[in-house]
């Protein structure tokens, strides 16, 4: 048969959804059975949060102004360790490599990888959340769904950028040092809006207050988003 | 284009690719018709791993071009949807069971009922005893008979093997064996690098040895006896040394 006439076989290949779906499932997987990711994050969010409580004098500093920094430094820092493992994972066995000669586009295997960090950074934020507010005895029953919602939208952003640079930096041989080196820069126009909003939010200021935040955080996730994904690819360049 | 006959599904023209000054592949020529079982020696360092990576889309040449099925590499997911990868890692998730890898395998090329391919390919490799056990668990022969499986789930038209044999018993060397046969058989076409003569020269069709990335010689059926190659290959592998 010539090259032509079996070039024009079609082969059956994986959607896109179901190909981003399936990579999220298997990560996900994978770390509720080695939970390497959630119990070094969870580990370091209640070592942050005891350290910052007992270095904290109630009589010269108001819970309301330390809780939100604290908060922000736990999500941040708790976040930068699971996105480390994100591509880990793969290394041992060289697993990417089974992925890069399948048939799935370079965007799912991204947006996959990304789906599975934003499970963890959330489970890791569900938890830290309320041991802040209970700590620094920091009342969010009033405001907790808007709270909620710039928590989520960070995480999305921090994630995004986090997932693109744990890509570039897995092969490396100081890939501990330079993710946090390369992501942080990139965290800092997510963190900030988050962190002034969470401060007013839990400060009892009005929602309308931070609805100017909630839409940078929106903008930088959409910016974030997009250019990670097509960028990662280019990652992938030997 | 790369096709140098009309019914080559697996081509390379000229294909070059350097790691700064060094050239690990240096103008390797090949073309191979379905079919055809490629069996690759030569000593270590020589480019056999990189012409691999070449062939299987993973690397980009420096300069030159490769193609399957006619469609020209890296390509893109229709030409990737053909092959195989068989390699020295075992490319595996050590926190998932053997079937869960081969079933994780089946869904990212597509198959509709990955369960019964996955039990299909398991079967075939005689490794449905350890199915469900968790690749950690495994031997290296054992791992390296999923990773197999993995690797020819979707009935690839082109399977590239780095160091299959490794790691296997006898019988996990015969059982291989005979999947490699059945499958090159069957119209696909085979490359595979190897240090183990005997169970590669059983197989092939074309036989090279390379050395310093390019192939010092190239022997298509009738491959000479097994004796006569060893000490060739040895002669060839010493100069290199």
């Amino acid at each position: 048969m010539p090259p032509d006439t079996r070039a024009a076989i079609s082969r059956p290949t994986p959607g896109f959804a179901a190909s981003t779906l399936a990579i999220a499932r298997k990560d996900m997987l994978i770390e509720l059975r080695s939970r390497s990711v959630i119990l070094s994050a969870l580990a370091f969010a209640v070592l942050a949060l005891t350290i910052f409580f007992f270095a904290w004098d109630p009589t010269a500093v108001a819970p309301i102004d330390l809780a939100p920094g604290v908060l922000w430094v736990i999500f941040t820092f708790s976040g930068l360790l699971g996105l480390h493992r994100s591509f880990g994972v793969e290394q041992p066995t060289r697993a990417m490599d089974a992925l890069l000669a399948a048939p799935v586009s370079r965007e799912a295997i991204y947006l996959g990888k990304l789906i599975a960090n934003l499970g963890f950074v959330i489970l890791v934020q569900a938890v830290s959340l309320p041991a802040v507010a209970l700590l620094y005895n920091v009342p969010v029953g009033a405001y907790v769904l808007p709270l909620a919602g710039v928590v989520l939208l960070a995480a999305i952003g921090l994630v995004a950028v986090g997932t693109l640079f744990s890509a570039m930096a897995v092969s490396t041989r100081l890939a501990e040092l330079l993710l946090p080196l390369l992501a942080l820069p990139f965290f800092v126009p997510v963190i900030l809006p988050a962190a002034q909003a969470t401060a007013r939010l839990m400060s009892g200021r009005a929602v309308s207050e931070v609805a100017g935040y909630i839409e940078l955080l929106a903008a930088f996730d959409i910016v974030f988003l997009v250019t990670c994904t097509l960028a990662y690819p280019y990652t992938l360049e030997q | 284009m790369p096709n140098a006959t009309p019914d080559a599904s697996l081509s390379a023209t000229d294909l070059v690719r350097t790691f700064g000054a060094r050239r690990a592949v240096d103008g390797v020529s090949l073309t191979l018709a379905p079919g055809d079982c490629l069996a690759l020696f030569g000593p270590n360092g020589a480019g056999k791993t990189t012409l691999l990576r070449l062939l299987g889309g993973l690397l980009r040449p420096t300069s030159g071009s490769a193609a399957i099925d006619g469609i020209a590499l890296p390509g893109g997911t229709d030409v990737r949807s053909r092959v195989g990868l068989v390699s020295h890692p075992t490319m595996l998730y050590d926190a998932l069971t053997a079937r869960e890898n081969i079933e994780f395998a089946a869904r990212m090329y597509g198959l509709r009922d990955v369960q019964a391919a996955a039990t299909a390919v398991l079967d075939r490799l005689g490794a449905t005893s350890f199915a469900d056990v968790r690749v950690r668990s495994l031997s290296r022969g054992m791992q390296q008979r999923v990773s197999v499986a993995r690797a020819i789930v979707h009935g690839p038209s082109v399977l590239l093997a780095d160091e299959p044999f490794t790691g296997l018993d006898t019988s996990g060397a015969s059982a291989l064996t005979a999947m490699l046969t059945e499958l090159r058989d069957s119209g696909a076409t085979i490359v595979i690098v190897t240090h183990n003569l005997d169970e590669a020269l059983a197989l092939c069709t074309v036989a090279a040895i390379m050395r310093e990335g390019r192939f010092v010689r190239l022997d298509r059926a009738p491959i000479p006896r097994r004796e006569e190659y060893t000490a060739l290959y040895r002669e060839l592998s010493v100069d290199a040394a």
